[in-house]
């Protein structure tokens, strides 16, 4: 198989031996996480992440090192280029290195080759029974409250937001996690789409297939900027009125604005890393 | 104790008498299949549940419980039958016991309950409600099956029902879903999916049903063994080759293929994981199974 073929990186490697994860006898954990898979991937993306993309990482200090907590962000740039970032950053730079678990859209799993890359490295179909459980087992989750609706913002409004779901904030009022928010900036140059086709998309079985400026799937190497919040913990049961639900969520939302915001001021070298405020 | 065990002659209603007899208690078989060498110490009905002369059983030899494994898949049974022996079987036993003072009853069911699916969640609870009965019409009799006997908990109080959803068994009888599944040098698998499979030891599985019976249970609850597996480490840890196909080859050709028996919604099954949330029943019993995930496989193909 061709996936024998691809080099290993010792460093990678190691990071991903330190996972907090235990695994069985035949090398994969409670949840199908294969370490070899990972290993294998990760090596590869490692490239990508370090020298094809450039991602300025700022806040990681504000990551629990351990324990359950929800990474919650903005989505952009066509495809989830910023997922794998976020990815990246937790488990190649973060100390120590931590696997989150993507609550990714339903329509992935449906396809052959995503599923089985998705099952062995921890991302699961977006699901509140998964959610909780993985949460109270005390893992880290990734999640996009804006869906495929994030991604399918066009390059011109790619810093901005759109309606954000309540079931992040429901989850972590019912299982007591922090919310880590955090800003992402750059998606939209990397892949500038200016269309979405619903029809294709339909005809594929996936929300849309984003076209760019120059036509083709291919994100151009990009620099990209990653801002980790303080962490936000909120009081409540989970089960509160939608309105109440509603304004916590609305904090956190204007908590990742005002991220986006610095992102976007750090890019345009208009402030430096000492004027931010996480 | 007296108990009774319907499909006493299939691979798990031996094991599960064999372990009865042993503990000292007085089985008694109903099966409509024959048991040649059963142990002299099992007294054998070679009857079909839904007749007379089964419910005869239950009157003149009154057991004080009873399990029902009389319950077939469309692996072994294809035919329409399969649903009446599943549905009016469940029922008959469930009747009976009601009618002729049974004070314990054990449903015998299965993890396929929940189904496969892109989106389900891995390791269901028992509160999760089936998700394939539409989509694969091969599963519904057992589902409601399973449905049935647990109406038994609100219909007839008096009765400590218990229904068990086991994954699938594998041991050295080679016998059951997964293990006939396995059979064979090259095993199909579908090309870009490698769902988790859940199983226990065929042993483990007997001991958890003879667990239920001697710890009284009463509801319904989850039994697994080891953490999962995903179907293409399985495969080759029986010495098997997986051979990846298309999805939509499998579906056109999947009678054609090394598969004769599956349905074409079983390509789900092959497609994403059914994994169970076993940690009530463990709670509610001790109970822990012996064999692990490298044990388990390496007695199947150690009697291959």
């Amino acid at each position: 198989m061709l996936d024998k073929l691809l080099p290993i990186d010792p460093e990678v490697a190691a990071r991903i031996d330190s996972l907090d994860l235990s695994f069985n006898k035949f090398g994969f954990d409670p949840y199908g996480i294969s370490k070899k898979d990972l290993v294998r991937f990760m090596s590869v993306f490692s490239w990508f992440y370090r020298h094809y993309f450039k991602v300025d990482v700022y806040g990681l200090e504000n990551l629990p090192p351990r324990g359950r907590g929800i990474l919650v962000g903005n989505h952009s740039g066509g495809v989830a280029i910023d997922g794998a970032m976020v990815m990246g950053s937790m488990l190649l730079d973060a100390e120590p290195p931590r696997l989150p678990h993507s609550m990714i859209d339903r329509f992935i799993h449906q396809f052959a080759g995503a599923s089985q890359f998705m099952s062995r490295t921890g991302q699961f179909t977006g699901n509140p029974d998964q959610a909780i459980r993985l949460l109270r087992d005390d893992r880290l989750l990734l999640v996009f409250p804006e869906g495929a609706r994030g991604t399918a913002k066009l390059a011109k409004d790619a810093d901005t937001l759109v309606t954000f779901g309540t079931g992040f904030m429901r989850l972590a009022l019912e299982t007591k996690s922090p919310i880590i928010p955090f800003g992402f900036v750059g998606g939209g140059e990397a892949l500038p789409t200016v269309a979405n086709l619903k029809a294709l998309g339909r005809l594929l079985g996936v929300p849309y297939v984003p076209v760019t400026k120059w036509g083709l799937l291919v994100p151009k190497p990009t620099r990209f900027q990653l801002l980790y919040g303080k962490p936000m913990v909120f009081e409540g049961s989970g089960h509160e009125r939608d309105d109440v639900c509603g304004a916590m969520v609305e904090e956190v939302k204007e908590k990742i604005r005002d991220l986006i915001r610095q992102g976007r001021q750090l890019r345009e070298k208009k402030i430096t890393e000492a004027d931010l405020v996480l | 104790m007296k108990v009774l065990v319907t499909g006493v002659a299939g691979t798990l209603g031996r094991l599960v008498a064999m372990r009865l007899v042993e503990r000292g208690h007085d089985v008694i078989g109903i099966d409509r299949r024959p048991w040649p060498n059963a142990p002299e110490s099992i007294e054998m009905y070679e009857h079909d549940i839904r007749k007379r002369t089964a419910e005869d059983v239950f009157r003149t030899r009154r057991p004080q419980a009873a399990i029902h494994m009389a319950t077939v898949t469309h692996l072994v049974h294809k035919s329409p039958d399969r649903m009446r022996v599943n549905l009016y079987g469940t029922r008959a036993f469930i009747q009976h016991c009601h009618k002729y003072g049974v004070k314990q009853a054990i449903f015998v069911g299965r993890h396929t309950y929940y189904g496969a699916a892109a989106d389900s969640p891995l390791y269901h609870t028992e509160d999760e409600p089936p998700m394939s009965a539409h989509t694969f019409p091969e599963l519904a009799d057992l589902v409601a099956a399973d449905l049935y006997a647990s109406s038994a908990l609100w219909r007839y109080p008096e009765i400590a029902t218990c229904v068990l959803r086991i994954v699938y068994t594998l041991g050295p009888s080679k016998h059951g879903t997964l293990g006939s599944y396995l059979k064979g040098s090259t095993v199909p698998v579908v090309m870009g999916f490698d769902p988790l499979i859940h199983f226990i030891h065929e042993e483990d599985a007997a001991e958890a049903i003879v667990t239920a019976l001697s710890r009284k249970l009463h509801g319904v609850y989850n039994v697994s063994g080891p953490s999962p597996v995903p179907i293409s480490a399985i495969v080759r840890a029986v010495g098997g080759r997986p051979f990846p196909v298309p999805a939509t080859l499998v579906r056109l050709g999947l009678r054609r293929l090394a598969l004769p028996n599956l349905p074409p919604a079983a390509i789900d099954h092959l497609k994403y994981p059914i994994v169970v949330d076993s940690d009530a029943f463990k709670r509610a019993t001790d109970y822990q199974h012996r064999y692990d995930e490298r044990e388990t496989i390496d007695a199947f193909r150690a009697a291959r």
